[in-house]
C-alpha cells in the first residue's frame, strides 16, 4: 500500500445528501478515506452514490431506528469495511416558541439529534476499541451554545451532544479513540435559507467576519479532526462561525 | 484442540496484556488481573468471538472471574 493511502479509512457520515454533510463526505473522500454517506430517502441515496463515484457510496439510514442503525453498520462493515471513521451529522429542526411546542416536536427533535448519537456511536464503538484507533466527530450548533428564542428543543440536543462527546472522549481516550465536537454557526445551507430576510441581516450583523459560513469551511475542520495530525485533540468543540460567538 | 479453560485463559491473557501463566482460574480481572471496565466489556466481546456465540449483557455483568467465564461457556456451549 502506498504511503499515500496509509491514512485511509472507511468512514461513515449520517445526513451526507446535502448542505454541511454533503461537504464533509466530499472532504473525507478528498483525505483519501472510503466514505458511506446516508440519506433518509432512496432518493438522496442515490444521489450520494453517484456523488461519491468511486470513492465511496450512498445509504438509506432512519438514524431513529436502532435496527436500521445496527443492519447499515454491519452491511457497510461487510461490504466496505468496519468505519473507523464516524460523523454524526445528521439532525433535525423542528422550531417553535416553548409555550407553543408540541409534545412531538420537542421529542423528534430530541431523538433525532441526541438519540441518534447513542444508537450509531454504539454500533461503531466495537471495531473501533478492537481497532485500537477511531474517530467520531460529532456536528452540533452553536446554538447549543448561544441559545436561540424558538429552538430550545435544537439547542438542548446540540448541548446535550456536547456532554456525550466529552463523556465518550473519556471513555475510549484508553483506545486512542478520539471524540470531538464541531459546531457550526450560520453557514449557509438549505437548513438556514428557510429563515427570513430580517432574521439573516439580524444574524449578519452578530458576525465579525460579515458573511455566512461555506459547508466546506465547516468540512475542512471535520476532516482534521478525523486526520492522524489532530490525534491529541479529544473531548473539544470547535466553533466555526466567523466569530459570532466566541469563548 | 485445547480445552475451553486453555481457550478462555489465553484469551485473557491476550486481552489484559498479562502472561498465561499469571491467569490462574480463581483470579478476578479487576481486583487480580488489572482490569478495567471497558477491558472487561471487551473481553467478553473476545469470548464471544472464540465461541462464536452471543453474551446477554446480564450475564456478562456476572463474568468477573476467570472460572466464572470458563463455567459460562462450559454450561452453554458443551
Amino acid at each position: 500500500m502506498s504511503e499515500a493511502n496509509a491514512e485511509a479509512r472507511v468512514a461513515l457520515v449520517t445526513g451526507a445528501s446535502r448542505g454541511i454533510g454533503r461537504a464533509i463526505a466530499h472532504a473525507l473522500a478528498a483525505a483519501g478515506h472510503t466514505v458511506v454517506g446516508t440519506a433518509t430517502s432512496e432518493a438522496g441515496a442515490a444521489r450520494i452514490d453517484e456523488d461519491l463515484g468511486d470513492r465511496g457510496a450512498g445509504r438509506v439510514l432512519d438514524v431513529g431506528d436502532a435496527a436500521s442503525v445496527d443492519a447499515l453498520v454491519k452491511a457497510v462493515t461487510d461490504e466496505f469495511g468496519a468505519p473507523l471513521v464516524l460523523v454524526n451529522n445528521a439532525g433535525i429542526t423542528r422550531d417553535n416558541l416553548l409555550m407553543r411546542m408540541k409534545a412531538e416536536e420537542w421529542d423528534a427533535v430530541i431523538d433525532t439529534n441526541l438519540g441518534a448519537l447513542y444508537r450509531v456511536s454504539k454500533a461503531c464503538a466495537r471495531a473501533m476499541t478492537r481497532a485500537r484507533w477511531g474517530r467520531i466527530v460529532n456536528i452540533t450548533s452553536v446554538v447549543g451554545a448561544m441559545g436561540n428564542a424558538g429552538q430550545s428543543n435544537y439547542a438542548a440536543s446540540k448541548a446535550g451532544a456536547g456532554g456525550f462527546t466529552r463523556a465518550l472522549a473519556r471513555e475510549l481516550g484508553g483506545r486512542n479513540i478520539t471524540v470531538n465536537c464541531v459546531a457550526p454557526g450560520f453557514i449557509d445551507t438549505d437548513m438556514t435559507r428557510e429563515l427570513g430576510d430580517d432574521q439573516r441581516q439580524a444574524m449578519l450583523a452578530q458576525i465579525p467576519l460579515g458573511r455566512l459560513g461555506e459547508p466546506e469551511e465547516v468540512a475542512a475542520v471535520v476532516a482534521f479532526l478525523c486526520s492522524e495530525q489532530a490525534a491529541y485533540v479529544t473531548g473539544e468543540t470547535l466553533h466555526i462561525n466567523g466569530g459570532m460567538y466566541m469563548t | 484442540m485445547s480445552s475451553i479453560e486453555e481457550r478462555v485463559k489465553k484469551i485473557v491473557a491476550e486481552q489484559l496484556g498479562v502472561k498465561e501463566e499469571e491467569v490462574n482460574t480463581e483470579a478476578s480481572f479487576v481486583e487480580d488481573l488489572g482490569a478495567d471496565s471497558l477491558d472487561t466489556v471487551e473481553l467478553v466481546m473476545a469470548l464471544e468471538e472464540e465461541f462464536e456465540t452471543e453474551i446477554p449483557d446480564e450475564e456478562a455483568e456476572k463474568i468477573t472471574t476467570v472460572k466464572l467465564a470458563i463455567d459460562y461457556i462450559n454450561e452453554h456451549l458443551a
